[in-house]
């Protein structure tokens, strides 16, 4: 068995024991990598040298006797949206090709200190808009359980990278869904916490009050060692919380007897592929059989969720990409004469500046979300957009409080279907938007989501099954994932075509 | 007479006040706001608008702008809330200003000036809002180049601002002005701006127009134009002046009134001495104004407004009462002590201890400090002679060493040499006269001059006043006083 093939809890408690060394592991992950990547492009950069240096500081800090932390010397893979002073940071866009960020993000800072070995960036759609991976500047992620399907996205390098064994943890940040929904279409696990939970400071900005950044891994054991590392309160975050980080294994085994899981009836109308279907009632079979019970409960503004979020992200999404103007860092347009269509008469030069570094810079689907946003907050247009999105946001919180009076999680699926094939629905923007309708409630509600695989399409492609549950409610969503994972083995399988 | 019958129509003014408040870091990050630093050196991921960087409040900028709002009578919000005003401008990084929209966190409060002259009368200007924001950077555009290249200074990026919007409560360029210096005066004795305009801490744009009687009775009122770029009290009141006279010119040649055309921005020109119109695209701007999401909402409890105005000290409309009572010094002097600052009120506090007297302290505040303050320019913390130097050249006067005109001679050399009273005293000569000396002189004096001594004889004691100044021509040293009642002792004495 290659050290790439080991799960995360398996490779901490090898490193623990000092059956190998950090450095080993870090080798072959990195070694995996440089094989692999060329076909799944799951990394924009690969940090080797840095990644061995950090190997080599936790197995000399190791053989010295000092105290580790339990993640010390484990490989991560970390989603190009976090900045890092070793790497450069450029949210898969021409617009920060090569910008090298003077400040760690928070959660890289908790890494470097938990003793992780971050082997590289991973690739996403660009300033994570996206539910594919093709949006990224730097080429497409494939998915590893067919090459000629999408990932899922915005965290699609994660997931890939997490299933075709190149990293055994990888961060990514889910502000719709990024994590849960490439999560699933990979067969891996992925935890969406709650809003406030983990830091976003460093964390580039698409819609600051839904981004939330957090784990991905094989399982929910794996997620919850990785979620122990990254979470707390940061006091250069004012909308991080000031609430105690439980200790995420002190339930993890408590059996489900008298577990209350809702199920959305709604979720199961027409849209919803029959094989998703079968497994995700299957799933919410495997949980009776283990003493959980199942409750139908209404989620009656859900179906507004994604016209909702496609006002909210979009708009704050517009000016949090205002800064990218080519003034200051990042991509500015030469001044050679450019040949493309469009606005020739600008009011001055900066204005045409302005323009044309931004034209060149964004991709198309940055440029459709920044036109959106700019709409929706423009006078004569908030109160019918902007302003609307926000009441319904209230009444898709209060649809998850009212629900939770009743039961302690929801289930469902993640995704209406398994992976779609590449270039699918890249001319459909709304097919794509629809992608996310399953997890976008969870970013609204700010509260925790996670998603890990349930069964497989006779395809053979991973289906997976999201839990949503309240603000904080991340222990019970690791113990019910982690409880459904000790009964089953879907999130053991390897891919065939990837399995090292 | 008053200003607002000078005219054949009501002049309308409102204000639009910024102002950096003095805090040690910015609004929302940990940045020093010292002004005049090399550029680009009090900068941080934060106020750079970095990819990632993330607002914390600053929590003393709010409770600065708190003094300020309950200093001038405003209601306080106690919910309020950030929004995101958004515009592309190389000088703000983050492509938008965090700032305040629907719900600032002060508003309707009011303002009262006088004119201790009476040239208008007193005059209670409503305050609509006081906000608080982020302030920009600075460009600077290198014109002498002619490469048309800019230089972008992110300094003063993200330093606390407070805005203050007046209603259109004025009346005059002079009453603007005046409550100006008052709004200045008032935030300077609270410690929450050094509003010095030329470094750009206190700015000012000023909403103008006409209110025209008509002979049907109808009030017709000319369109808002709003002027930019005044850089100190002066310009404001000049810069309304020329507006109310071209405002009133055009009025006659057009009778366009409001609503007829856009409100309109002018630049005033200070050395051309005009205002000159804008391009009207800029007027057009639309800010997407939406709460900013990267700020938590924020409460302010009774306690902590509480807290703030009792340690909030005197407003100057106060302290010109209780300075005038406390010295028992006229109401018009306070009002000059007063308006000059609080550091030149702590000089003369100083001063009137030292001295037990304030009158006498006041006089020599208004005529000596003051006057040489005024021709020398800069601070009264950076005032040669202090007020101890200031109180022993008093007490010398008071103990009759010298009158009150060689005091004053002594003060100006102290200025000027800038060496203590004692060795400006010692350098001149100036030592008390001995009375038998006294005595020689005086019997001297009237030796050589038979008619003072015959007119003084006779009752008329003022002619002894011939003989003060040849007094002081034989010895400078002498007290007047003394001389004169020595010389009339002796005079009577003769047979």
């Amino acid at each position: 068995m290659t050290l790439t093939n080991r799960s995360a809890a398996d490779l901490a408690s090898a490193l623990q024991n000092c059956e190998i060394s950090a450095v080993e592991c870090a080798s072959a992950f990195l070694d995996r990598i440089e094989v692999t990547n060329s076909t799944v492009n799951a990394f924009l950069t690969v940090n080797r040298e840095g990644a061995l240096e950090t190997a080599e500081a936790v197995d000399k800090a190791r053989a010295a006797g000092k105290p580790l932390g339990p993640l010390a010397g484990l490989p991560v893979a970390v989603k190009d949206v976090l900045c890092t002073t070793d790497q450069p940071t450029t949210c898969a866009s021409k617009m920060l090709k090569g910008y090298q960020p003077p400040y760690d993000a928070d959660v890289v800072q908790r890494l470097r200190a938990a003793g992780t070995v971050i082997l590289g960036k991973t690739n996403m759609d660009e300033f994570a808009m996206g539910g594919s991976n093709e949006n990224s500047a730097y080429g497409l992620v494939r998915n590893p359980w067919d090459l000629e399907r999408a990932p899922g996205g915005s965290s699609g390098g994660s997931a890939a990278a997490v299933a075709a064994d190149m990293a055994p943890l990888a961060i990514g940040s889910d502000t719709g869904g990024s994590i849960r929904q490439p999560a699933g279409l990979c067969g891996i696990t992925g935890l969406k916490p709650t809003y406030g939970r983990v830091s976003r400071r460093g964390l580039i900005a698409f819609s600051s009050s839904l981004d939330q950044i957090g784990p991905m891994a094989r399982s929910a054991k794996e997620c919850a060692m990785l979620l122990q590392a990254i979470a707390g309160h940061d006091p250069g975050d004012s909308t991080s919380l000031n609430i105690p980080v439980p200790d995420y294994f002190a339930d993890l085994e408590k059996p489900l007897q008298g577990l209350r899981i809702g199920r959305v009836a709604s979720h199961f109308s027409e849209g919803l592929d029959p094989e998703v279907a079968e497994h995700v009632e299957q799933t919410f079979a495997t949980y009776e059989a283990a003493g959980a019970t199942i409750h139908e409960v209404e989620l009656p503004h859900e179906t507004y969720g994604v016209p909702t979020y496609y006002l909210i992200a979009p708009s704050e999404a517009s000016s949090n990409l205002a800064r990218y103007d080519g003034a200051h860092y990042g991509h500015r347009w030469d001044g050679t004469p450019s040949d493309e269509k469009g606005i020739t008469d600008f009011d001055s030069p900066l204005v045409e500046m302005y323009c044309r570094s931004r034209a060149e810079g964004f991709g198309p689907e940055v440029k459709r979300r920044i036109m959106l946003g700019t709409y929706s907050l423009s006078s004569g247009y908030y109160d019918a957009y902007y302003a609307k999105a926000l009441r319904v946001r209230r009444l898709i919180r209060q649809d998850f409080s009212k629900a939770f009076e009743n039961v302690d999680v929801i289930g469902g699926p993640v995704s209406a279907t398994p992976a779609f094939k590449l270039g699918e629905k890249t001319d459909d923007p709304v097919a794509m938007y629809l992608v996310d309708l399953y997890t976008v409630g969870t970013n609204l509600a700010g509260i925790g989501g996670i998603s890990f695989p349930c069964g497989f399409t006779k395809s053979g492609l991973p289906v997976g099954f999201q839990l949503q549950g309240p603000a904080l409610s991340e222990p019970l969503l690791l113990r019910t994932a982690h409880q459904y994972q000790q009964a089953t083995d879907w999130h053991l399988k390897r891919t065939a075509a990837f399995s090292s | 007479m008053s200003a607002e019958t000078q005219y054949p129509f009501t002049t309308v003014i409102g204000l639009e006040v910024h102002v950096q408040l003095q805090t040690q870091t910015k609004l929302f990050c940990g940045c020093i706001t010292t002004f005049g630093s090399p550029p680009n050196t009090q900068v941080c991921p934060t106020c750079l608008g970095l990819p990632g960087s993330l607002p914390v409040m600053n929590r003393r900028a709010f409770d600065l702008s708190l003094r300020a709002a309950l200093a001038l009578n405003c209601k306080i919000a106690l919910f309020t809330k950030w929004d995101r005003k958004n515009y592309f401008y190389p000088d703000l990084p983050k492509g938008y200003q965090i700032s305040q929209f629907d719900l600032p966190f002060s508003y309707e409060g009011h303002l009262e000036v006088c004119d201790p002259k009476g040239a208008f009368n007193p005059r209670t200007v409503r305050i609509t809002r006081v906000h608080l924001e982020e302030d920009a950077g600075k460009s600077m555009h290198d014109e002498t180049a002619g490469t048309a290249d800019s230089r972008i200074d992110l300094n003063r990026t993200g330093t606390p601002l407070c805005e203050i919007v007046t209603e259109p409560d004025l009346r005059s360029a002079e009453e603007a002005r005046a409550w100006l210096n008052e709004l200045k005066l008032l935030l300077v004795y609270l410690g929450v701006s050094d509003c010095n305009m030329q470094e750009g801490s206190l700015r000012v744009d000023a909403n103008v127009n006409l209110h025209v009687p008509q002979e049907n009775g109808r009030i017709a009122k000319t369109p808002i134009v709003e002027i930019k770029n005044m850089n100190s009290f002066r310009s404001v009141e000049r810069a309304l002046i020329y507006e109310t006279e071209r405002q009133w010119g055009e009025w006659q040649a057009t009778g366009a009134e409001i609503g007829s055309m856009p409100k309109q921005t002018r630049g005033w020109d200070d050395s051309a001495g005009v205002t000159r119109g804008q391009r009207h695209k800029e007027e057009s701007s639309d800010y997407r104004y939406f709460p900013e999401p990267d700020l938590v909402p924020v409460t302010v409890t009774e306690e902590q407004i509480t807290e703030i105005r009792s340690a909030m000290g005197e407003p100057p409309s106060v302290l010109r009462k209780t300075l005038a009572d406390r010295w028992k010094i006229p109401a018009n002097d306070a009002g000059v002590l007063v308006n000059q600052g609080p550091d030149l009120v702590q000089y003369f506090e100083d001063l009137a201890t030292r001295v037990g007297e304030g009158k006498v302290a006041s006089n020599w505040m208004q005529q000596d400090v003051l006057r040489t303050l005024n021709e020398r320019g800069g601070n009264i913390t950076d005032f040669p002679v202090k007020p101890e130097a200031v109180a022993d050249i008093i007490t010398r006067v008071q103990k009759g060493d010298f009158d009150t005109s060689r005091g004053r001679e002594i003060f100006a050399s102290v200025v000027e040499k800038g060496t203590s009273v004692a060795e400006v005293v010692a350098g001149m000569g100036i030592a008390a006269v001995d009375d038998g000396d006294l005595r020689a002189l005086c019997e001297e004096l009237i030796a050589e001059n038979p008619k003072i001594v015959a007119d003084v004889k006779s009752g008329k004691e003022q002619a002894a006043g011939g003989l003060i100044g040849q007094a002081k021509r034989k010895n400078p040293n002498v007290n007047p006083g003394k001389v004169r009642a020595l010389a009339i002792e002796l005079i009577q004495a003769l047979p």
